[in-house]
């Protein structure tokens, strides 16, 4: 039944969305830090979408959560020798978390995340109406 | 008499799944609004209800009028949703012929053109999946109204 299906493709969609939401929120996590356990900085990360077939028919497509991808920019340096990371020249180098950007990630996901919650309510509502029909 | 009254019910069925597979097209639209490359799809209700009240045998007289382009006031009243949605939406047609129990899939024509190439317009997504969701609720009242007009007219009361 097609609008089963909905459920399985909106459900994709927005499991990848909470992914999305996940990555930003270790982002905005880790505006500030200046060195993670590796001793380099941290570096913002990003996910890659994908879009899935979910069914037999040409018509479902889902979304998938191919990749997670580092940004490569350098962080921003700065000159801080009493910085315990300081390097020889006094400088520590912060994450490249574009906090901004981020945000507007943030409400992106969420908004993704609440249409295709809204398109799961609207199937199954249609779903249970179908199924008292002739009654 | 008997298969007139089926005939509507069948008919009515067919637009009924295509109503929820368009619901299907269109979720998969909104759940590819942020996915690079993801090129929106939709297919011409009208046309595909066309070709199905023309597979089916035995279509009430009213409903193969649908597929005729005369000016009944069937016509007009079924083709006028979706030539209202086709001004705002505009088709390309999609290379490869449609089998005959599916409906023939178009790509959305972007109207704001975007960086990583997706075509999803979410806005008009949503409006036609409000749109939809109600004519699919329609369809199951008109469904539902004539199963009931069958059994009154079994019963007899």
């Amino acid at each position: 039944m097609s609008l089963l299906n909905i459920l399985g493709i909106s459900g994709s969609a927005v499991s990848a969305q909470s992914q999305r939401l996940n990555v930003v929120a270790s982002n905005l996590a880790n505006a500030d830090s200046v060195a993670g356990p590796d001793g380099k900085a941290y570096r913002a990360r990003q996910v890659v979408f994908q879009a899935q077939a979910a069914g037999a028919d040409a018509a479902q497509v889902g979304v998938r959560v191919t990749d997670v991808i580092e940004d490569t920019t350098p962080g921003k340096r700065l000159h801080d020798p009493s910085h315990p990371l300081a390097d020889a020249d006094g400088y520590v180098t912060q994450s490249n978390v574009n906090v901004v950007e981020q945000m507007v990630d943030m409400i992106s996901a969420s908004r993704s995340y609440q249409n295709n919650v809204e398109v799961m309510n609207t199937a199954q509502q249609l779903a249970l109406k179908t199924l008292q029909l002739g009654q | 008499m008997l298969d007139r009254l089926t005939g509507t019910l069948q008919f009515q069925g067919e637009a009924l799944a295509l109503r929820a597979q368009r619901q299907q097209v269109l979720a998969s639209n909104i759940a590819n609004a942020d996915t690079p490359n993801y090129q929106a799809r939709d297919f011409d209700f009208g046309q595909a209800l066309a070709q199905a009240a023309a597979r089916i045998d035995g279509v009430p007289a009213g409903s193969v009028s649908l597929t005729s382009s005369g000016g009944s006031p069937l016509r007009v009243a079924l083709a006028q949703p979706d030539a209202a949605g086709a001004a705002g939406k505009a088709f390309l047609p999609v290379s490869g012929a449609s089998t005959s129990s599916q409906p023939a899939m178009l790509w959305r024509t972007p109207q704001q053109p975007t960086l990583d190439r997706n075509t999803v317009d979410l806005d008009r997504e949503r409006a036609n999946f409000a749109d939809n969701s109600l004519r699919y609720e329609a369809t199951l009242r008109f469904i539902n109204g004539n199963v009931r007009n069958v059994l009154s007219a079994i019963r007899g009361e």
